[in-house]
């Protein structure tokens, strides 16, 4: 019954998390947000305080549900150990093991130290729910999004357009091989062991762990009808029962409720009554170290290349001798890239719902500590102007959410206009793609002197918003005749003044 | 559509195209005398009422929608839905316009009308916030995207003096008919949008057409071989400073005025006249309009036509 329940509260929110980060088209409503806000990391870096305290009671009252039910990690490797079940040729059997508490408080300290010196792409790494928002933006979605232009092109030529076509693109390499490797690594251990990050690596899970050690509700053994079996253990995921010496390592489990109907004696129950309380000492096995070690080593193998050749395209696009963007722009709402520094941990949340798809995980933009971190990109479209999505979306609060008057009002950029180069200059003939996609006319074409009928752009920076409507437009390459300079801090744009509003009376055709 | 129809129909918009070139009127024109005064109508103007009404009445004056479309074609109806803008702030044609259009293309007995256009807002808020998406559908159009490059197909363009070829939206290229149906508006870049830039809305990439003189470029793509059987030039709300996207209402004027005609530099001609009546604009100024006479794609001496002008 409680396994029924936990299986089914678990496949609901599972299932409306990962098509949230799936839905390119938005059939679901940007409200779902409410989904990434209820998970622990988010919760505590976006000052949730009512979220971290009902997450909190619930651990004390229950144990780690969290765990089981609303990290979407968790219930993804459930569904892979469950799978390495129905497939086994024989019987799958999980075994006790010792925890690893060492391990799992040093992952946190060097969190904590890493996070405070201004490196929280750490935390990003490990925090369950963002890792596996990196998975499903970064690997699933462009499956998604290659299913979806079959199904378009099978439709379309039947003249049905229920269907659009939707360009398939890597964002960044970095962030993707980050989310293979994630995606693999988890469910290698998930197949073998079951939840093994859970209770290793993850921080979420040893916080959590170490409050269900008092929690109220516990699976419990009850002494005198168990005789060892070790069926229940032979069932745990989490490797927590020690049968022989009728023990639960509270810290590790995870509620799934596998072992209560696995013991033909019913000596397992999951009860708030307290019989008797012993925990299993702390130990280290130098096994998880060492696999630590490996996967460390083959990101930096797989990576760096990777890092490398996108150094290497950028410097080759590039002309250094035209002005270009010096800062980047971080996303509307992120205040200043310092907010976002220390608020963010890359779960790709703003990157995967944004409609106009101009975010992108940085790469080294930020410098190494914001590394994933979402950062404007105008390669493919602009910012739209009465568009606030990403901020309201982000858990994290590393976006801070905006009202549609606010976003009209907060400049992340300012325009630069390298007239040196500029088509009108150069060539001599009318364009003003940049004066068109510009919101808020702070570019603007005038009347170029000398040449009649000829307009060059103006640039009004102050009422600038930084949207890249004109960059994305500029015809200009490789280097923009126009671009927009990243604002380190955001900042609040000049209001443009409106003209009043004259009705022109028009009597005549004029012709 | 069979072949044949098809090859037919191609024939007779090409021959029609060339007749209006030479400015003459001729044997063939005549399918398109108007009913009531029997002297061909090169162009119907209509100021002072609502979009639907305004259309209806120049159509009647234009001889009916069944003169230009014929029973069982597939017909493109092609608006400026360009940006992320609502009706009131008039970036893209007028809704109520776009349903009348469509509504009449219907009656007329064409099987299945398409709306599109390439926006440069995100298309689909553009699509929704114009109102023109609802619009369409409710009168019975298929609308169909354009935000990807796979939708075009490349095509010649061998009158082109600077623009050689372009990519051209394949519902343009598979249809029977298209109307182009633009709205009038300031431009930051082209100084006026009518109909000849509205052309820019059905090719991929514009970049190009920036970079290698605009107007020249916007006069070449008019010479695609497949010309609109109508153009009708929506300026019941008109944005005339800061366009073509405005930043506030008080960029937007509302003169109520709508033009149509076969002749898209006539038409572009007619428009451009009315609007410097609200804000100055030189015509030579709107250089892609000269470029279109020197194509032969119509005439800017519109003073030799014979225009119909209608005030409500």
């Amino acid at each position: 019954m409680l396994k029924k329940l936990r299986v089914g509260v678990s496949i609901i929110l599972f299932t409306l998390i990962t098509f949230y980060f799936l839905d390119f088209a938005a059939l679901m409503s940007d409200r779902f947000h409410a989904l990434a806000h209820i998970q622990f990391i988010p919760a505590i870096l976006g000052s949730s305080f009512i979220i971290l305290t009902v997450l909190i009671i619930l651990t004390i009252l229950f144990g780690r549900v969290y765990c089981s039910s609303i990290c979407p990690m968790g219930i993804y490797q459930d569904i892979v150990a469950w799978l390495s079940k129905k497939t086994a040729k024989k019987k799958k059997r999980y075994k006790y093991s010792k925890a690893k508490n060492i391990l799992r408080w040093s992952v946190i300290v060097v969190i904590l130290i890493a996070f405070f010196a201004g490196y929280p792409v750490l935390l990003g790494l490990v925090d369950p729910y963002s890792a596996y928002g990196r998975i499903i933006s970064n690997v699933f979605r462009p499956v998604y999004m290659t299913g979806n232009n079959v199904l378009e092109s099978i439709f379309t030529s039947f003249g049905n357009y229920t269907f659009y076509k939707m360009e398939v693109v890597i964002l960044s390499m970095f962030s993707f091989i980050i989310a293979i490797i994630t995606f693999l690594g988890i469910g290698f251990f998930a197949w073998k062991y079951g939840r093994t990050f859970c209770n290793t690596i993850c921080p979420v899970g040893t916080v959590l762990g170490f409050i269900s050690k008092f929690s109220i509700f516990k699976v419990r053994i009850d002494d005198s009808l168990c005789n060892s079996c070790g069926s229940c253990a032979m069932k745990c995921k989490a490797s927590c029962i020690d049968s022989k010496n009728h023990t639960v390592d509270h810290s590790r489990c995870v509620d799934c409720f596998n072992c209560l109907d696995s013991c033909s004696r019913n000596a397992l129950k999951y009860t708030p009554y307290i019989k008797r309380a012993t925990d299993t000492k702390i130990g280290k096995t130098a096994d998880s170290g060492k696999r630590q070690f490996l996967a460390t080593a083959i990101t930096t193998a797989v990576s760096v290349p990777a890092v490398l050749a996108q150094e290497k395209i950028v410097e080759i696009i590039t002309d250094g001798r035209v002005p270009t963007r010096q800062n980047p722009i971080c996303p509307p709402g992120a205040k200043s890239a310092e907010h976002l520094l220390h608020h963010c941990t890359s779960c790709h949340l703003c990157i995967s719902r944004c409609p106009s798809r101009v975010i992108k995980p940085a790469f080294m933009e930020y410098g190494i500590g914001g590394i994933m971190q979402p950062v404007m990109t105008y390669e493919k479209g602009f910012c739209n102007y009465n568009c606030t999505v990403c901020a309201d979306v982000c858990p994290n609060r590393a976006l801070l959410p905006l009202t549609m008057k606010e976003k009209h009002m907060t400049q992340i950029g300012r325009v630069h206009f390298v007239e040196d180069i500029c088509v009108v200059h150069v060539e001599e003939t009318n364009c003003g793609a940049c004066a068109e996609h510009c919101p808020t006319q702070a570019v603007t074409m005038v009347p170029y002197e000398g040449h009649e009928g000829l307009t060059i752009p103006h640039i009004t920076p102050d009422i600038c918003v930084g949207c890249g409507g004109c960059e994305f437009i500029c015809p200009v390459r490789p280097n923009r005749a126009i671009f927009v300079e990243g604002n380190a801090v955001h900042q609040t744009r000049k209001a443009f003044e409106v003209e009043e509003k004259k009705e022109v009376k028009v009597d005549d055709f004029g012709f | 559509m069979d072949r044949r129809n098809f090859l037919r129909a191609i024939a007779l918009t090409g021959a029609a195209a060339t007749i209006k070139a030479s400015g003459n009127i001729d044997i063939l024109s005549e399918k398109f005398i108007s009913s009531e005064s029997a002297a061909a109508v090169d162009m119907v103007a209509v100021m002072g009422g609502e979009p639907e009404i305004m259309f209806r009445r120049a159509m009647t004056e234009m001889g009916g929608m069944s003169k230009f479309i014929k029973k069982g074609w597939k017909v493109v109806v092609k608006p400026n839905i360009g940006w992320d803008k609502t009706p009131e702030q008039s970036g893209n044609t007028n809704p109520k316009l776009v349903t009348e259009v469509i509504r009449q293309c219907l009656s007329a007995g064409a099987k299945e009308v398409v709306v599109f256009d390439h926006t440069c807002d995100d298309w689909i808020k553009c699509y929704k916030n114009s109102g023109i998406e609802a619009a369409a559908k409710a009168a019975g159009a298929k609308v169909v995207p354009a935000h990807e490059e796979s939708y075009y197909r490349e095509v010649a363009l061998p009158l082109g003096k600077k623009l050689k070829s372009a990519k051209i939206h394949e519902a343009i290229i598979n249809c029977d008919a298209w109307i182009n149906l633009p709205v009038l508006k300031h431009h930051g870049g082209a100084n006026l949008t009518i109909s000849m830039k509205n052309y820019m809305g059905i090719v991929w990439d514009r970049r190009i057409f920036h970079s290698t003189d605009l107007q020249q470029c916007i006069a070449d793509v008019c010479t695609y071989s497949k010309k609109p059987v109508l153009n009708i030039v929506d300026a019941y709300r008109i944005v005339k400073t800061n366009g073509p996207q405005g930043r506030s209402t008080a960029d937007v004027a509302n003169p109520k005025g709508l033009f149509i005609s076969q002749d898209i530099v006539a038409v572009d001609t007619a428009a451009a006249k009315f609007f410097n009546q609200v804000r100055t604009m030189p015509l030579d100024h709107v250089g892609h309009i000269a470029g279109g006479q020197s194509h032969k794609l119509g005439t800017m001496d519109i003073d030799k036509l014979n225009i119909k002008r209608i005030k409500i």
